[in-house]
């Protein structure tokens, strides 16, 4: 099921990034991939789920430690660490997942144990070594999260995809505890969502947008878009990544990289050297003396921009004689013609370019004429040596998976900004420069340390275990990933477009929101629950506050009780006709990625009228349904990554 | 709404914000509040011809010098945002003798009740009370792209900053946050958003503004997340306890300061779905003639909601024109169409205001983010059509401390330039704040710490020619 799934995504994906924009605009509909998934899915549900899996039922399988196990008054691991009794139904004699399954329903959960794991830490990893040698002295004893927590975790940070019922079932029925997560996370790697997700946040950091405030036209925003998500999807190693963009040189509608230079408001040298900074060192240039950021801009003095007869398109070139700042000196574009056509602005000379640069670290160059200064900024940045380069792409990266920076912010590396664990961020930054700068290699380092997989439940509530990451942050799912797992859900689809510029432009329906290359593309959904502006490229741009408008739709909007009502994924979990403790497990599985515990189940059969003996009663309705589909999707559990 | 607490107790602190209301007013304000006094809105109207010649430019700068007045008159604000540009020459600026040209087929031009001022041919209902409101003929930025110029009409500030500014109603919803105690957010948008900028800016998602979504003009206004087509109050009490009873995060993690806030927001939200408020949206409860008043389509209903906002006290309430007047094609057929509805509405609109006391306290203004090219583009693809217009525009200004019967500054012959008193965003913006008593050099919360303002504060001739003191 699961590979089928990642397939025909990846067949969308194929075709979403080899089609050129046009074609892309004027294509209808996709074929519906996630509604025919979602019958799919139910179909397979129905009828491969074991009874004994749905151990919650009291009828299939009632849990005696019910009223034995006292409730936990705080958060803590001990009650699931005992084992689970025997049951006297004869389970301990069924096959190995199914045992797992019925420790999992049959130990009263609290609150805690549904999130957290009794196996202890090993800390054997040197991430974990060197995050316990800082937490040990504040006194803090760490969990791991549960499996159910990790899937949903896992795909969640790995790929912004909610995993399928059916995905979410296999890993926590899978048996080979010791390497189910290990291999889990190299599948994420490898899959193509990994690449879309992860284009998303460079198309923040590198201000994808066809309109204001970067203009970079909607073809280019597109083109500049492909060329992030198929550099990820090939795991292009960074330093290539980035010389490349630093480098490029050509038109913005046939190559890529060349819109980095364009993606910025301020094309001035120092303008550019701003950008450099921030997005290559982690550094802002607010915080430099002046002299240092007018010395490394020289390496960007001769960076020409110069209109052709196409419209909107732009040429990125080196131009050492500086023929672009000569008003009229170039051919000109039917669209700067009458900007710039006219005697009086002729008159102008071309600046003198400086003779020499000044890298960030103080040291000096004399540029020569026959070499682009970008190439000679480019060979100082992309090496081992550099200070900065390594260590704030490492620092980055820990601050996406474990949602906040060794040095917070991540993209504010300076002297008194120290990092929280120096020798953590040079274990990395070694890591990475090692591995080439393989930034699977880096993210699997991460993924598969203890830190990362340490439970959301806080410890202790004083900044500084934060800040040596003691839990797992709670995170708002961003506006993107939030929408696509409704629509996912719920088998339904948004309509995306960009007003401006003219024609409007729409994104066929069923493409996931993540996957959408252009931040001026959007939806009133999008808008609402916010999306970085694509203006600074700082890490803070993207807004992740809970504001009461967003519960006012979450809670009360006909867009999501449309979704809910007449979603087919769901409408194919609640087929009249299914058994009630089906229905409630797949909704669980669903939407919050976990098995119902034996309460929740009676919660939700009391809710929606389902009697004793399993089946409808009296003033069972079918809105009763919804509204639990309902009230799991309006759960903090279903909101926020934890 | 506990989570603007915070923001109240921001905006009361006069330390933090450089507010102090009860400053006394220089010598040329006490000169002008007594002559703007004694010839009120019957002084303007005998003054005839007059009207037409533009007041003398002001000298005083938006954003500095003038401190706000300590009897704020305007309470509550209408914007009415003509996005995408609505044509000035067809509309408030009109020039009867520019030729075929410019005016292409409309031949026609109104007279008004105040003498020498003229508009276009679909305002009938204005030309009757041209007495209420207001126009500025010389409003200038000289850009032309639609984010940008919406940006700078309703910021002041130039685009280009590593930070985008608020909006005029994103500071409203911060600096009213203390003395206005609905329930209801302080900042609404009739029906659909428009994009960031207009919007909050670097304030962040609190001062976001509320967009309605729904139709004014259908049988229920559905507002969107608080009026629902679907679901009753004793099925929300039941889905609320539902939810609460299931959320196993918040069970296991209701200390964290993260789940806190979001239950805090989630109360907020169900105070707005179950509470009082929401009877605003309840346009059924106006008479039948009124609402045919102010005509029922959206735009129309937009303007009655709006009213009703005003008396429940929301202090900042946009209209964002439905459909909006970017009219590069088809122009004078969509002008046709929506330019009697806008004249019916906002005709309503004010004379509603007025009858019931309330225009002295609720400013209005309406315009787009810039004009449209008075030539008319015959070239194909537009055959016939109006281009964005930056360098001249119009503003219609009403109440809240706005006198009406007046003409600001002058376009052209052809209404391609300034020809008199030009006035700029900051100006406009400027004036605004100044009748409600927010003072345009007050700091803003800076997410980087560094120093910024509610307006620009280095405003160069050119970026700024003052208040519209001849109006105020």
């Amino acid at each position: 099921m699961k590979w089928e799934r990642i397939s025909s995504k990846r067949q969308n994906v194929r075709w979403f990034i080899s089609f050129p924009r046009e074609t892309e605009l004027h294509r209808t509909s996709l074929p519906g991939i996630i509604p025919s998934l979602g019958i799919l899915l139910a179909a397979a549900l129905q009828c491969s789920l074991p009874e004994t899996l749905l151990a919650e039922d009291p009828a299939a399988s009632p849990p005696p430690l019910a009223a034995s196990t006292p409730p936990s008054a705080k958060p803590s691991p001990a009650p699931a660490k005992q084992k689970p009794k025997p049951n006297g139904t004869g389970i301990g004699k069924q096959k190995q997942a199914v045992k797992e399954t019925a420790a999992i329903a049959t130990t009263r959960p609290t609150p805690a144990s549904l999130f957290e794991s009794p196996t202890p830490l090993k800390t054997q990893s040197t991430i974990d070594r060197l995050v316990m040698e800082r937490l040990r002295p504040l006194g803090v004893r760490p969990t791991l999260c549960s499996d159910a927590v990790f899937v949903r975790r896992a795909y969640l940070d790995a790929t912004g995809v909610l995993p399928t019922a059916a995905e979410a079932k296999a890993f926590i029925n899978d048996p080979d505890t010791d390497t189910k997560r290990k291999r889990l996370i190299d599948r994420l790697l490898a899959s193509d969502d990994f690449a879309i997700y992860w284009g998303m946040k460079w198309g923040d950091l590198l201000r994808i947008k066809a309109e204001f405030p970067v203009n970079l036209w909607p073809n280019a925003a597109q083109l500049y878009h492909r060329w992030v998500v198929s550099s990820l999807q090939e795991n292009k190693p960074y330093d290539q990544f980035v010389r490349e963009m630093l480098t490029a040189s050509g038109s913005n509608f046939r190559v890529g990289p060349v819109n980095f230079y364009r993606a910025m408001s301020d094309r001035s040298p120092e303008g550019i050297a701003s950008i450099v900074a921030l997005t290559f060192l982690g550094m802002r240039t607010e915080s430099w003396p002046a002299e240092r950021l007018a010395g490394m801009s020289g390496f960007f003095a001769q960076v020409g921009y110069k209109p052709t007869s196409e419209w909107k398109e732009e040429y990125v070139f080196w131009d050492p004689a500086g023929t672009h700042t000569i008003a009229g000196s170039l051919a000109p574009g039917r669209a700067k013609i009458e900007e710039i056509g006219t005697a009086a602005t002729d008159t102008a000379e071309a600046k003198p370019f400086p003779s020499s640069a000044v890298f960030p670290d103080g040291t000096k160059v004399a540029l020569s004429p026959d070499r682009d200064p970008r190439e000679v900024f480019a060979d100082w940045l992309l090496t081992a040596e550099n200070p900065w380069f390594a260590r704030s792409l490492s620092n980055r990266v820990w601050s996406w998976l474990l949602g906040r920076g060794i040095v917070h912010e991540a993209d504010d590396l300076r002297p008194d900004n120290p990092p929280s664990n120096p020798e953590l961020l040079a274990y990395l930054e070694r890591e990475f420069v090692v591995s080439k700068y393989n930034l699977h290699h880096l993210f699997r380092l991460i993924l598969n340390s203890e830190t990362y997989q340490f439970s959301s439940l806080a410890k202790s509530s004083k900044p500084e275990v934060a800040a040596q990451f003691g839990s797992y942050p709670l995170r708002r799912l961003e506006a993107e990933v939030l929408i696509d797992a409704i629509n996912g859900i719920t088998g339904t689809s948004e309509l995306y477009t960009s007003p401006i510029p003219e024609p409007f432009t729409y994104i066929p329906q069923g493409q996931p929101s993540i996957a959408i290359g252009d931040g001026s593309i959007t939806s009133p959904f999008l808008a609402l629950f916010g999306r970085s502006a694509r203006a600074t490229g700082t890490e803070d741009e993207r807004p992740n506050q809970v504001v009461s408008a967003q519960w006012l739709h979450l809670l009360n909007s006909s867009h999501i009780q449309e979704k809910l009502e007449k979603g087919p994924a769901l409408k194919a979990i609640l087929q009249p006709k299914r058994p009630p403790r089906e229905k409630i497990t797949d909704l669980y599985l669903t939407i919050l990625s976990r098995y119902p515990t034996p309460e929740e189940a009676a919660r939700a059969r009391e809710y929606c009228g389902v009697g004793s003996d399993g089946k409808p009663g009296k003033g069972a309705r079918t809105e009763h349904w919804g509204d639990l589909a309902w009230a799991l999707l309006n759960s903090n559990e279903f909101l926020f990554r934890h | 709404m506990n989570s603007l607490d915070p923001l109240r107790q921001l905006a009361s602190d006069p330390n933090h914000l450089g507010l102090s209301l009860c400053r006394s007013m220089d010598r040329r304000g006490v000169l002008q509040a007594g002559l703007f006094g004694t010839l009120g809105m019957t002084g303007t109207a005998l003054l005839g011809k007059e009207t037409e010649k533009p007041a003398p430019p002001s000298t005083g700068k938006p954003g500095t010098s003038v401190a706000p007045r300590a009897n704020a008159k305007a309470r509550s604000v209408i914007q009415i945002f003509l996005w995408g540009g609505m044509s000035h020459s067809d509309t408030w600026d009109p020039k009867p003798d520019a030729g075929y040209d410019y005016n292409g087929p409309v031949k026609k031009f109104l007279s008004t009740n105040v003498p020498g001022i003229q508009l276009g041919e679909w305002f009938p209902n204005l030309a009757k009370q041209a007495d209420k409101y207001s126009l500025i003929r010389s409003m200038t930025h000289g850009n032309n792209g639609h984010e940008t110029a919406a940006y700078l009409v309703q910021t002041a500030h130039a685009p280009g900053d590593r930070l985008a500014y608020p909006s005029v109603g994103a500071i409203f919803a911060l600096m009213k946050a203390k003395e206005y105690k609905g329930s209801l957010p302080p900042y609404v948008v009739l029906t659909k958003p428009q994009g960031r900028f207009s919007e909050e800016g670097f304030l962040g998602a609190k001062l976001k503004p509320f967009a309605t979504g729904g139709d004014p003009n259908a049988s229920r206004f559905e507002v969107e997340g608080i009026v629902s087509r679907y679901v009753n109050d004793a099925r929300q009490e039941a889905r609320r306890d539902l939810v609460a009873n299931l959320d196993a995060l918040r069970k296991a993690a209701g200390d964290d300061p993260v789940i806190r806030a979001s239950e805090a927001a989630r109360t907020e939200a169900y105070e707005m779905i179950l509470g009082k408020g929401r009877e605003v949206f309840d346009l059924s409860k106006e008479k039948p003639e009124l609402r045919e008043r102010y005509g029922r389509h959206t735009f129309g209903q937009d303007c009655l909601a709006a009213r009703r906002m005003v008396e429940a006290g929301i202090p900042y309430i946009v209209i964002n024109y439905p459909g909006g007047w970017d009219t590069h094609s088809n122009h004078f057929q969509t002008m046709g169409r929506q330019a009697p509805e806008l004249d019916q509405g906002l005709a309503a609109l004010l004379a509603d205001l007025h009858d019931r006391g309330m225009l002295d306290t609720t400013l209005v203004w309406c315009c787009g983010e810039f004009g449209r090219g008075p030539k008319i583009d015959w070239q194909p693809p537009w055959n016939g059509g109006r281009n964005h217009h930056g360098k001249v525009f119009s503003v219609l200004v009403a109440g809240g401390g706005f006198k009406g019967g007046q003409v600001v500054g002058a376009s052209d012959a052809k209404a391609e330039e300034v020809a008199e008193r030009p006035v700029y965003p900051i100006d406009l913006l400027g004036s605004i704040y100044q009748l409600a008593g927010i003072e345009g050099k007050a700091p803003l919360p800076h997410p980087m710490g560094l120093e910024a303002h509610i307006l620009p504060q280095d405003a160069k001739p050119g970026e700024s020619a003052g208040l519209l003191t001849e109006i105020m």
